[in-house]
């Protein structure tokens, strides 16, 4: 549980030690909201795949205590809206969104939850965040498995600071560049200044081999 | 290979059948509007064309033509193996007169067919058991894939959320414009920043 106020500061009590940790209330809920993430799956369309291929073992959502999917939104936290939302399923997506319990999180997964993807016409909604509020916004089409990885993780960093500003995972060219209200995602704890320089070394060396 | 079809269709209609041609075996008959059902009755009655299965349905619109709505129906005959595709052209301008008889009580698979040509393309069928919209939601107004639907117009079943109720913009972020999607939809109606 390093992580849980400050990095620097964790320790670990083994076999039969004793002992308390202090932390904020706030900062405790969030540490525990975000590995047990109750799932409810809205998915529409082909971007479905992938969510089956992210729930399965290769890529094993698991690993972040994601992996339970409730089909009631009443016992459920995290909204994955996957897929093409048209005009016709808005409301019921919004009744969805407002059955589930407070505190609710929501994924637009893939480029048409996100934003209508190309489908710019009288029957798509362009991007769910037009009827509720989205917390992660994963582009791809489909997003791959890693992406959405990627996605779960800035969403984890956000609950953990209770933080509810959107994020988008990152893309080739990064909108959080040019948008100052993006919250990033921290990779690394390493700054990528001093990151890259490691990594080329590292490259050169296995060239060298 | 079934010039058959179409010689016992000019043979039977003779003046109904406006046109006809054969590309790469494949046969289409325009016909008259007014004969669509009498000639649908005799392409599956008559035991040497046998035509069973109604494949597909749709509606086609060309604005500067008149009539302007084509309904195109193709037809395959599971006992004899051949097709056939069947044309007919209804509407104005303005869509009226858009009407041709339902032929779904001669193939009941036509039903849904008719149904989704009437949704999208606004052509009614007379004797339609049950002419209501079978994509579109029924608040819809207007026939999407007639080409004077405007191509930007969507009907939001719910009310989008405000600026300020998301306390965010929500125009699309960069990298992308607000026209973004297909251009051939908005050409002419958002001229690009490079035109001006």
């Amino acid at each position: 549980m390093g992580d849980m106020s400050n990095a620097n500061r964790s320790l670990t009590l083994e076999g039969s030690e004793q002992g308390f940790a202090t932390t904020k209330v706030d900062a405790l809920l969030g540490w525990a909201r975000k590995y047990s993430l109750f799932a409810y799956p809205f998915v529409t369309a082909c971007c479905g795949m992938e969510y089956m291929a992210l729930a399965s073992p290769r890529f094993d959502v698991a690993r972040f205590g994601a992996e339970a999917p409730r089909f009631s939104p009443r016992q459920s936290d995290l909204l994955w809206v996957v897929g093409t939302i048209s005009q016709r399923q808005g409301p019921v997506l919004k009744r969805i969104y407002e059955q589930m319990m407070e505190p609710k999180w929501v994924f637009a997964f893939g480029t048409c939850a996100s934003s209508g993807g190309f489908y710019d016409n009288y029957t798509t909604v362009p991007g769910i965040d037009k009827i509720i509020p989205v917390d992660v916004y994963i582009p791809g089409c489909p997003p791959r498995p890693e992406a959405v990885i990627d996605g779960l993780l800035l969403l984890q960093d956000k609950i953990a600071r209770n933080e509810r500003r959107p994020g988008v995972v990152k893309p080739r060219i990064d909108p959080t560049d040019r948008v100052k209200d993006l919250v990033k995602l921290r990779r690394s704890a390493l700054d990528p200044a001093e990151l890259a320089p490691r990594l080329r070394q590292d490259l050169e060396g296995q060239g060298q081999k | 290979m079934s010039q058959l079809v179409l010689d016992k269709l000019r043979e039977k209609f003779g003046a109904a059948i406006l046109e006809t041609h054969s590309n790469f075996g494949d046969d289409t008959a325009l016909v008259d509007a007014a004969h669509w059902k009498a000639i649908g009755r005799f392409l599956h009655d008559e035991p040497a064309l046998d035509f069973d299965m109604p494949v597909d349905l749709c509606g086609v619109d060309y604005p500067n033509r008149l009539p302007r709505m084509e309904v195109v129906l193709h037809l395959y005959s599971v006992t004899r193996r051949h097709r056939v595709r069947l044309k007919t052209r209804v509407g104005d301008e303005d869509m009226a007169g858009a009407e041709l008889d339902s032929l779904v009580s001669i193939w009941p698979g036509l039903n849904w067919l008719e149904r989704e040509v009437f949704d999208m393309s606004g052509v009614r069928f007379r004797g339609h058991p049950d002419l209501r919209r079978i994509l579109m939601y029924p608040e819809f107004e207007g026939h999407p894939l007639q080409k004077t639907y405007p191509a930007d117009r969507t009907q939001p079943l719910v009310s989008y959320r405000t600026e300020d109720e998301a306390g965010m913009p929500l125009n699309k972020l960069e990298p992308f414009g607000h026209d973004e999607g297909m251009p051939f939809g908005r050409q002419g109606r958002h001229p690009r920043a490079e035109d001006s």
